[in-house]
């Protein structure tokens, strides 16, 4: 597979464009299809085709196992601390209204912004540790 | 026009399965799995739900198959004859469907505007995103900031998965031990 010389300038020239479209989609959630959960599956696809391509190896010098595996718990806390910080704001957990009291509208946005970024983390993490640990483990 | 659409998927959809069910080569298999997620994802798509489209695509067809190819690589690609008869696994399939074939008799016409689903809180959502969050697409909304508890938990249930399959699966797999491996390899040839 590493000489196949078509297939590596073609990934090469995907790759940018599937990360900036995963930046797009978790992004645009608000007012297209998509947030973190498509993101960030599309980000760990991305970073799949690279190491299908180029072997794990150079993958995980890009992003290393122990980054991924902070990431998978990181993300989750991102999400619940967007919770916990509204309850320390006097409101329910998960209730956004706290974040700005004056205008709700715009803490609701922070929050589904927020909340979606916790998403993105937990998810491409989890996407890429499955295939680091498949990948990994040869025949 | 629309429904000729439908016809179309849903009969490939048909082969497609009838061809997964037939095929003895796993690879083969796999990439009909495939198929069969990005037929689905149209099919979705018709149905007016890119968002779950969206997420058949990138999931099914996407993570899935290499998954499943990455776990092809560590076992055979041709499957294993079965040691039982496929009676038992026939009935099951064949009275689940036609459960699920006589539950849809009772369900309201699709796209109907006045049934319980698009009246009392499906309609409230779509009334009160705009003033509540200035988000428009209600999926979002409903998914991120009214049923944020849901989504909460979805998250933590990808976090599980992912946590489970790296104690089963992760053996101090790293890039020094790698490329230790790879210069084994080296100084073997």
């Amino acid at each position: 597979m590493k000489l196949d010389v078509v297939l590596r300038v073609v990934t090469k020239l995907m790759l940018p464009f599937m990360l900036v479209f995963a930046v797009y989609v978790q992004f645009h959630g608000d007012y297209g299809p998509g947030g973190g959960f498509q993101a960030g599956v599309i980000a760990a696809a991305a970073l799949i085709l690279y190491a299908l391509m180029f072997g794990l190896t150079s993958a995980m010098r890009v992003v290393p196992t122990w980054l991924v595996e902070k990431m998978i718990p990181v993300g989750v806390m991102i999400y619940g601390g967007t919770g916990v910080v509204s309850m320390f704001l006097h409101e329910n957990f998960l209730n956004y209204d706290a974040l700005d009291h004056h205008h709700t509208v715009h803490a609701q946005e922070w929050g589904v912004f927020l909340v979606e970024v916790g998403v993105f983390v937990t998810v491409s993490s989890t996407m890429i540790a499955i295939f680091y640990a498949f990948g990994g483990r040869g025949r | 026009m629309e429904s000729l659409i439908n016809m179309v998927l849903l009969s490939l959809l048909a082969v497609v399965t009838i061809g997964v069910v037939r095929l003895r080569n796993l690879f083969a298999v796999i990439i009909l799995g495939g198929i069969y997620s990005f037929l689905m994802a149209s099919v979705l798509i018709v149905l007016d739900a890119v968002d779950v489209a969206m997420t058949e695509a990138s999931v099914g067809a996407g993570i899935s198959t290499v998954l499943m190819l990455t776990v092809l690589y560590m076992t055979r690609v041709e499957e294993a004859k079965p040691v039982h008869t496929p009676m038992l696994p026939i009935f099951v399939a064949g009275g689940t469907g036609a459960v699920l074939v006589y539950g849809t008799w009772g369900l309201p016409a699709f796209g109907l505007a006045d049934t319980p689903i698009n009246t009392h809180v499906g309609m409230a959502y779509m009334d009160l995103s705009i003033p509540d969050t200035g988000i428009p697409n209600v999926v979002t909304s409903v998914l991120a900031s009214y049923r944020g508890f849901d989504t909460f938990g979805e998250t933590t249930v990808v976090f599980t998965a992912g946590i489970g399959v790296l104690l089963l699966l992760r053996r101090g797999v790293s890039l020094a031990r790698l490329r230790r491996k790879q210069q084994e390899e080296e100084s073997k040839s």
